[in-house]
């Protein structure tokens, strides 16, 4: 956490990165096991758990999807402020 | 359809340039075994399967391949970044500067333009899964190649995460194909293909 109580920004990012990795994984689990109970619990809990961070990385960084980015309070498209990923400073 | 997520699946962080490094990485990138071929082999195979925890898949998978691109083309561009006229010389990189200057294009490290001719559609469940699993075990060990060059870790630890889901998505088509061959008949796995004689 920073001192206006946003969370920090490489720990966000990382976190973003570390469950959407264990979803995509899962995902292509249940592909091929789509009755494994055990793995969709895990995929419920992870994409939960991704869903949250993303609008809260949307909310303090700028949106990394489409549909966490907010028109609506702001009159400038935020999409194209922050690096992209292969940039200095991107994700 | 697809939607853009704005981040790499694994981070790509370089800070050391080497264009002879960029030269050999490109080939996951438009070689016969990269990253490119990958996506377009499993997307363009998903049409005809005719089942759906192998669509399934084959979509899934084939989405993933697309993200392994942008992270070989992040490596590429971050190794090739800001480069001047004398290291560019300096390096061997000079061929590949005079066409794309520092663009990314897809070729092989041997200066090979991408072509659909390194991946097959052949419209026969068995025939392209084996197709799969034996690209998956290609691209691995073109990763494994590549290690044995690379000296730089910022580079080795994202080459490490894309060796390692070729190993996962060979399993993932290991299985699937199992599926396919639940479906037919075991004494001949050959007798018909289900993707087209359908009164079978």
């Amino acid at each position: 956490m920073m001192a206006d109580n946003r969370p920090c920004r490489r720990d966000l990012l990382h976190w973003i990165n570390v469950v959407s990795f264990a979803l995509n994984d899962t995902t292509l689990f249940l592909d091929t096991h789509p009755g494994d109970r055990e793995a969709l619990a895990f995929f419920d809990e992870c994409q939960a758990k991704r869903n949250r961070a993303l609008k809260e990385y949307a909310k303090y960084y700028g949106p990394l999807t489409i549909d966490t980015a907010d028109a609506s309070e702001t009159d400038r498209w935020n999409w194209i402020n922050e690096p992209w990923p292969w940039q200095e400073g991107g994700c | 359809m697809w939607n853009y997520e704005k981040r790499l699946q694994y981070p790509v962080k370089i800070t050391q340039t080497n264009p002879k490094l960029a030269q050999v990485i490109i080939s996951q990138f438009g070689g016969p075994d990269g990253e490119l071929s990958a996506s377009m082999r499993y997307l363009s195979q998903r049409y005809t399967m005719p089942y759906k925890e192998v669509t399934g898949i084959l979509t899934d998978i084939g989405t993933e391949e697309l993200a392994h691109m942008e992270m070989i083309c992040a490596i590429v561009y971050q190794l090739t970044k800001d480069l001047s006229a004398e290291e560019i010389e300096r390096c061997g990189f000079d061929k590949y500067y005079v066409d794309h200057t520092l663009a990314l294009w897809p070729q092989s490290a041997g200066g090979v333009p991408w072509s659909a001719t390194t991946f097959q559609s052949k419209g026969d469940p068995v025939t392209d899964l084996h197709e799969d699993m034996a690209a998956e075990q290609k691209a691995r060990t073109t990763y494994d190649n590549i290690l044995r060059l690379v000296k730089d870790p910022e580079v080795a630890d994202p080459i490490r995460f894309l060796r390692e889901r070729e190993i996962v998505h060979y399993q993932r088509f290991g299985e699937s194909l199992r599926i396919v061959q639940d479906h037919l008949d075991s004494r001949n796995f050959y007798a018909f293909n289900p993707a087209f004689d359908l009164g079978k």
